[in-house]
């Protein structure tokens, strides 16, 4: 086991790492910008290291800074958390150059899932569905021909992106060679790289994912969240298990994806993003890192992933960390994750601002991951996630209502919080039905548009 | 004609201008890219017109309500 692990990241996830760090007993190294010196996840570490400067270009991102900081605090692994440097395969391999263990795949697996056409070309040969799409479109021609073999509409897509960013879609000719150039520009402008391809746009899809773990021998499938309220690409509200997929489909769809990491030797923990449409899943992406969602697949199994995760990285085998006879076999539990943001639900802007008040509610069957302090501000630097409610029960319908009581009992303020949209999509009468789509949420705020002052209704 | 001032809803950088002083402008066309928060925050011309003042170049941080940009319209 390692002895030292550095934490590249901050707010919940970074809180997060802190903790399974300390239940296996090994030390902590918190990193942290000038903005986040008050941040909970700081005190909490064994040690910490600063990252001089507000922006995460110059902090949390930045490679050079980050890879010195861990070797002067004497780390053994680095824990990248997800966003920053998390799918960064440059930095994971500079990592392991310092003689660091990077706490995540192989730096070429993570190139492969990273190249969003190479990855379908891989999970299509393993035998998992795609969604009809291209390759990588060169020119005004190859996409027109691209298109008309899909069928309309068709979904533009950047072949480094990921997280829903920078995609269009198109439903003409017209509209796909009007949106062809603006959509190479957005690509490179967030990933530094222009390429794109086509992929069908699915009818109202549900995301439903596969929780992976692998050894680089054997991979397992520990179960499915579905993630379908979201906006702008964005998760919201999570849950487990998915409601009302029959669990043969499931069992075959996650035997899909574990004959494809394994075909890749898959060595971490990983998820396999899908989309479930007229009843036929297709492959979305692979995550190849840990997941905002982790923890609702943990309430379910009782696992704790971001230990495992620690000691799949530290050599230690799938077998003996979860021995078949004991891995999970279906639940009987339930468990939904609300996302509390620090932004403006109405307008869907986010808000700064000094947190003067900030208190986690305790409750009952409520897992509450805080990743700010009282008196903490919430900056333009970084992203808006405040928090994370999981309310958990033997029922949906009691998890879903104690996520509603754990929303309604943090007490915030200082920022304007989506805490009225979450309550009101935990309410709503499609969602505890269990007929929500991933446009279901923008629909619905387009339909219903709440006057200000008003109680926010969807 | 008149000067209308264009004010950011947020507290963010400036990612992108995607005008000129001197442009002319519809409604709804985008004048200014902030980001904040990891979001990338459109400002929008109100009205049809042309571009008077662009205040704010890329890489500058804005506050909420700051004046970002000055158009004339017809």
């Amino acid at each position: 086991m390692f002895r030292r692990v550095f934490i590249a990241n901050r707010g919940v996830v970074a809180r997060r790492i802190v903790r399974a760090c300390s239940e296996l007993g090994v030390e902590s190294v918190a990193a942290y910008s000038d903005l986040d010196r008050a941040a909970p996840h700081v005190a909490e570490a064994t040690a910490s290291a600063r990252l001089p400067g507000y922006r995460a270009a110059d902090t949390y991102v930045n490679i050079e800074r980050v890879i010195a900081a861990a070797k002067s605090a004497g780390a053994d692994a680095l824990h990248p958390g997800y966003g920053f440097l998390a799918e960064n395969p440059d930095f994971a391999s500079r990592v392991a150059a310092a003689g660091i263990a990077f706490i995540g795949p192989a730096p070429d697996v993570i190139r492969t899932f990273g190249e969003k056409t190479g990855a379908r070309r891989h999970m299509e040969q393993a035998g998992f569905p795609v969604a009809p799409g291209s390759e990588l479109i060169e020119d005004e021609r190859a996409l027109s021909a691209a298109a008309r073999r899909i069928g309309w509409p068709v979904m533009l897509k950047p072949a480094a992106g990921g997280g829903g960013i920078g995609m269009r879609v198109a439903r003409s000719e017209a509209e796909l060679v009007a949106a062809f150039a603006s959509a190479k520009a957005l690509a490179q402008g967030a990933f530094g790289n222009a390429a794109v391809y086509l992929e069908a746009l699915l009818p109202n899809p549900r995301h439903i994912e596969l929780q992976m773990l692998g050894d680089g021998k054997r991979v397992r499938c520990v179960g499915e969240r579905e993630c379908s309220v979201q906006r702008r690409h964005q998760k919201v509200i999570e849950e487990a298990p998915a409601p009302g997929v029959r669990s043969g489909h499931l069992a075959d769809i996650g035997e899909r994806a574990v004959a494809a990491l394994e075909a890749m030797g898959y060595a971490s923990l990983g998820t396999v993003e899908t989309l479930l449409a007229k009843r036929r899943f297709a492959f979305l992406e692979v995550n190849t890192r840990l997941q905002v969602e982790h923890g609702v697949t943990e309430e379910v199994t009782g696992l704790d992933l971001v230990q495992l995760q620690i000691r799949l990285a530290a050599g230690e085998r799938l077998d003996e960390l979860l021995p078949p006879e004991r891995a999970p076999q279906g639940s009987n539990r339930f468990a939904v994750q609300a996302r509390i943001y620090a932004e403006d639900s109405r307008r869907m802007l986010p808000s700064t601002g000094r947190l003067s008040t900030y208190r986690p509610p305790r409750l009952t069957g409520v897992r509450v991951e805080a990743g700010y302090a009282e008196g903490q501000a919430m900056t333009p630097y970084y992203d808006p996630l405040l928090a994370k409610v999981i309310g958990t029960g033997p029922t949906r319908e009691l998890a879903i209502g104690r996520t509603l009581v754990g929303v309604k009992a943090f007490e915030i303020r200082g920022v304007d919080t989506n805490r009225d949209l979450l309550q009101a999509i935990l309410r709503h009468p499609d969602f505890l039905a269990g007929k929500v789509h991933t446009g279901w949420l923008e629909s619905r705020l387009k339909a219903a548009p709440a006057p200000a002052g008003a109680p926010l209704l969807l | 004609m008149a000067r209308v001032q264009i004010e950011s809803e947020v507290t963010g950088n400036v990612w992108k201008v995607e005008v000129a002083a001197g442009d002319a402008v519809q409604e709804g066309d985008v004048l200014i890219i902030l980001e904040s928060m990891k979001m990338e925050i459109p400002v929008e011309a109100p009205e049809a017109g042309k571009v008077a003042e662009l205040l704010v170049a890329p890489e500058d941080s804005v506050e909420e309500d700051q004046v970002v940009a000055v158009i004339e319209t017809a």
